[in-house]
């Protein structure tokens, strides 16, 4: 792999990173995150979704008309995301009943017709899946890591498991946060991410 | 840029629909199948845990049949639709208690056939009744399991298609829920005077329970959909119940006993002496 597509894997993860750079798909972000397993789902989901677009989109890109491009690609994601809905209601079904409607609104999720977008419609098919898995991961370590820090201040669980419980911190006068699991402070949790990760990268500071 | 005609724009956009659609079209064929079972699986689930039995998915058809032996749909007159014992249920009749759709049965009035199921555990037979209501944004579920007195509560179990996070959607809480366990669907002329969801309810009260502070609009609606359903059975269950007097005069004469604090079975035997 040359070291342009493997930056197309790794830029997601730090400096463009969808959530915490694009600032695209916050409100998925802070829908599904109270809990670790839905954040999963939800952001293999996503991947799974923007992968295939891009790739598909791509593929297509020299025969769609640009002046209905943007039709093109929501039929080619909204096509996507029901076949993801479909299959994640055939085999996790609980987890499908708590994503509810996110699922369905994949298709307005800004990472997916922006990367369709900004990539691959002048892009080489394989470039185009690569930068789609990319962001898609990109989007998903922000979910879990959400979720993990929600579900386990926020539940005292990690992935269902009662591990505050088990530890007996509740005996000890340990009491769940309830405010971690309401969307606000999902929405601090991002801005904390992205004051780290500001800090720490000198190229994404204003001047 | 490449200059596309509009004869090819309308072209590439019906074949791109058609294509879409006969993809979507055949998954969904194809996955029907196990995405029913998944619904199935999850009524019954719910089914039982109204009557205290937790099961995984998987084990839940089992487990139903183990539990419940009896089917039933009654009109609000109290005449019997249909009525299927447990070897029946395999056989998946189309008009089984199981596959009403209550929405369309409420829609009906006096014409639907309402859904009763028959349970019997630890030797014990009674009556689960399923229910849907409105909440503040959308349905709202219940099942209501009944002794064998069709009075006293066994268990609730509620569910909701999109209640406000945190707070209308408690109704799915054990500690709600926990609330209506031994409460009394009837007056003590039998008539169907429900649990009234309300504020502020007077714990020694059989009709009471309490609403969900900050989830008012759902609690009302919960409350409504008791009441309303629960008094379309009011001739079904005053037949059972003129059927069976003399095992109803023991059963919840018990049960209220255990429930009542001190004070009120002094109260209640105050009422009785200055009755006799």
């Amino acid at each position: 792999m040359s070291s342009k597509n493997s930056s197309l894997i790794t830029n997601p993860f730090s400096k463009n990173n969808p959530i915490t750079v694009q600032i695209l798909g916050i409100c998925s972000a802070l829908a599904v995150t109270a809990q670790l397993k839905p954040a999963v789902v939800m952001a293999i989901s996503v991947t799974v979704v923007v992968a295939l677009a891009n790739l598909i989109i791509s593929l297509m890109r020299n025969t769609i008309p640009p002046r209905i491009r943007i039709i093109v690609q929501l039929v080619v994601v909204s096509a996507l995301v029901v076949l993801v809905n479909q299959v994640l209601m055939a085999f996790v079904y609980d987890v499908s009943k708590q994503l509810s409607v996110y699922v369905g609104l994949i298709i307005t999720n800004c990472i997916v017709m922006g990367r369709l977008e900004a990539f691959a419609m002048t892009n080489k098919p394989w470039d185009s899946l690569l930068d789609g898995i990319g962001n898609g991961l990109g989007y998903a370590i922000i979910l879990v890591i959400l979720g993990f820090v929600r579900e386990l201040f926020g539940s005292g669980s990690i992935w269902g498991y009662p591990i505050c419980e088990k530890l007996g911190l509740y005996n000890i006068g340990y009491e769940n946060n309830g405010l971690v699991i309401l969307a606000p402070m999902a929405l601090i949790l991002v801005g904390i991410i992205i004051w780290i990760q500001r800090s720490s990268d000198k190229t994404l500071q204003e001047k | 840029m490449k200059n596309f005609s509009n004869k090819y724009m309308f072209l590439y956009s019906a074949a791109l629909v058609a294509v879409v659609a006969v993809l979507l079209a055949f998954v969904a064929m194809s996955l029907k199948e196990r995405q029913d079972k998944n619904i199935r699986n999850e009524k019954m689930q719910s089914l039982l845990k109204s009557i205290d039995i937790v099961v995984e998915a998987d084990g839940a058809e089992a487990a139903y049949m183990q539990y419940f032996k009896q089917e039933l749909t009654v009109k609000t007159d109290g005449s019997i639709v249909t009525d299927y014992p447990v070897e029946e249920f395999a056989k998946m009749p189309a008009d089984r208690a199981f596959n009403v759709k209550l929405r369309d049965e409420q829609k009906r009035g006096d014409e639907g056939a309402f859904p009763v199921y028959v349970f019997e555990k630890d030797g014990q037979t009674g009556y689960v009744i399923p229910m849907q209501g409105n909440g503040l944004w959308g349905a709202v579920y219940a099942n209501v399991a009944l002794q064998a007195d069709l009075n006293t509560i066994i268990g609730v179990t509620f569910s909701h298609d999109s209640e406000t996070p945190g707070l209308g959607d408690k109704i799915t809480t054990p500690e709600f829920q926990a609330q209506f366990v031994g409460k009394q669907i009837l007056d003590e002329n039998g008539q169907v005077v429900s649990v009234k969801v309300k504020k502020n309810a007077d714990k020694g009260s059989m009709h009471e329970v309490d609403a969900i502070s900050g989830g008012t609009m759902t609690s009302n609606g919960v409350d409504a959909m008791l009441l309303a359903d629960l008094g379309r059975y009011q001739k079904f269950i005053d037949s059972r119940r003129s059927g069976m007097q003399v095992e109803e005069a023991e059963v919840p004469a018990d049960l209220i006993a255990q429930e009542m604090t001190e004070e009120e079975i002094e109260k209640e035997e105050g009422k009785e002496a200055n009755n006799e």
